[in-house]
């Protein structure tokens, strides 16, 4: 018998420390060596969003733009670039998260795009101010991928809260 | 006593208000690093803090290497082995007459009094990952102060010029790249020994000279290496083949573009030279130059600058 089931199934709550893990683990995927960056999805802005949205009184913009000054410092970037990017990240994501979390998950990546893509200009604009040059059209194929990976990193996230399916038939609820 | 209700969905501040504040920082971050570069303190902390992390998440992928190096086939060894000692045979040669092309040089040079050329000290360093930003060309080196990495020393690897160190940490060092577009390097064309300027163009794969009339002799294929005028490159490192050469007779200078011979988005194994040359500041050498022609003065008062090291 499937009751637990769908998006209105009750989940357990989060554990910080799995909220942590997660987050550190996306920091190190992003300080990887990879042979070319501008494929390669941003996974700790996806895990933040994914928080933000999920554990919206745990995880806000503040933590968002921590996490944004840290990959700053470590990419050699303008400090304050990834900061400002997260940090708007972080606020979009709570603007949409009693809304967005009733759709299907294909229809919450469209949303998780719009706002990457804009956290994306927003860090172009900041790099074109500061006298960058444009990096090239390829660079929006990760944020493509970023949004098409989101239904997985739900599933991945999500799995520790979901219980699992209690058979006990007896039970009245 | 005043009444308060008790705080029972207690939430802090509005998202919109938090957003201010730490967009308002984050601008205010970015002035300070872009303008007075009062961020480094920050930027090292916070370095050093994501250090084992970043170790961490390296570790699988340098166990992966290890693994497979172990278990790669006994004909691919044999077929690198023979190809090796065959290089080796060249090389050896090769060898063998630069040996005697520098006792050459060194008697020469002697003669003419001029100064040895030193050969620098160097260090090895591997990447340890490459900066995310789009926006520059930078890697991340596993050297730093701790190994006697200086900012502003030249970084080479197999096949030519690489980049500059631009930033050192305790355990690291951040390189840039020739390929970014606020990194120039002095050059010479090997074939005619015609000085300029290369400059990165920021997509990542070509340089440019900059600023070459437009009946510069450059041929499309021509080697261009360091010239050694700034005192940061050591001479004669190959840095780049011209891959085209565009005259417009519109047009003042012509448009020339060089991709790099150093493999810049390949290699993981690099070597960072310790090359520090002595020269005189530019005040100094027109003093001299004054002293030496009395009668010739030099008019131009140039202002008093020193040859600015790094980028």
């Amino acid at each position: 018998m499937r009751r637990n089931q769908g998006p209105q199934r009750i989940l357990r709550p989060a554990n910080a420390f799995f909220i942590a893990f997660s987050l550190l683990c996306a920091l190190a995927f992003n300080l990887l060596p990879w042979p070319d960056l501008r494929l390669v999805p941003d996974l700790l802005a996806l895990t933040l969003m994914f928080w933000c949205i999920h554990q919206p009184r745990r995880i806000g913009v503040g933590i968002a733009w921590l996490f944004g000054l840290t990959m700053d410092a470590a990419n050699g970037a303008l400090i304050g670039q990834y900061a400002l990017a997260y940090a708007f990240l972080g606020f979009g994501a709570h603007v949409i998260h009693r809304r967005v979390l009733s759709f299907s998950v294909w229809q919450q990546a469209v949303h998780i795009f719009a706002l990457l893509l804009v956290s994306q200009l927003l860090m172009l604009a900041v790099r074109l101010i500061a006298g960058g040059t444009f990096p090239g059209w390829l660079t929006f194929v990760s944020t493509v991928i970023a949004a098409i990976l989101w239904p997985f990193i739900t599933d991945l996230l999500l799995a520790p809260q979901r219980a699992p399916d209690d058979i006990d038939e007896t039970r009245p609820i | 006593m005043e009444y308060q209700p008790p705080q029972f969905f207690k939430r802090g501040p509005a998202p919109l208000a938090r957003l201010t504040f730490f967009g308002l920082l984050s601008v205010l971050l970015m002035v300070l690093d872009a303008r007075f570069q009062y961020a480094e303190p920050l930027r090292h902390g916070l370095t050093l803090a994501i250090y084992p992390l970043q170790q961490v998440a390296t570790a699988p992928v340098t166990a992966f290497n290890r693994v497979s190096d172990f278990f790669s086939s006994q004909t691919s060894l044999r077929r690198e082995n023979a190809s090796l000692r065959s290089q080796q045979l060249k090389n050896a040669q090769s060898l063998l007459v630069l040996q005697s092309l520098t006792q050459e040089n060194q008697q020469l040079r002697k003669l003419l009094e001029a100064r040895t050329t030193l050969s620098s000290p160097s260090v090895f360093a591997e990447i340890v990952y490459a900066g995310r930003d789009p926006f520059s060309r930078k890697v991340i080196i596993d050297r730093g102060s701790q190994n006697g990495i200086e900012p502003g020393q030249p970084v080479v690897d197999g096949s030519g010029v690489l980049g500059q160190v631009t930033r050192v940490l305790p355990l690291l060092a951040e390189v840039t790249l020739i390929t970014d577009k606020n990194q120039s390097i002095p050059v010479q064309v090997l074939r005619n020994g015609l000085r300029g300027i290369a400059y990165g163009s920021g997509d990542g794969t070509t340089l440019e000279l900059r600023f070459m009339p437009a009946n510069a002799e450059i041929q499309n294929g021509d080697v261009v290496v360091t010239s050694g005028l700034d005192g940061v490159y050591p001479r004669g490192l190959p840095v780049a083949n011209v891959l085209k050469v565009e005259r417009d007779a519109t047009a003042a200078f012509a448009k020339i573009r060089l991709t790099p011979t150093a493999g810049t988005n390949k290699h993981r194994q690099v070597l960072v030279i310790q090359h520090s040359e002595e020269l005189p500041s530019r005040a100094e050498a027109e003093q001299k130059l004054k002293q030496a022609a009395p009668g010739k003065a030099v008019k131009q008062d140039k202002p008093k600058t020193t040859p600015r090291r790094g980028q």
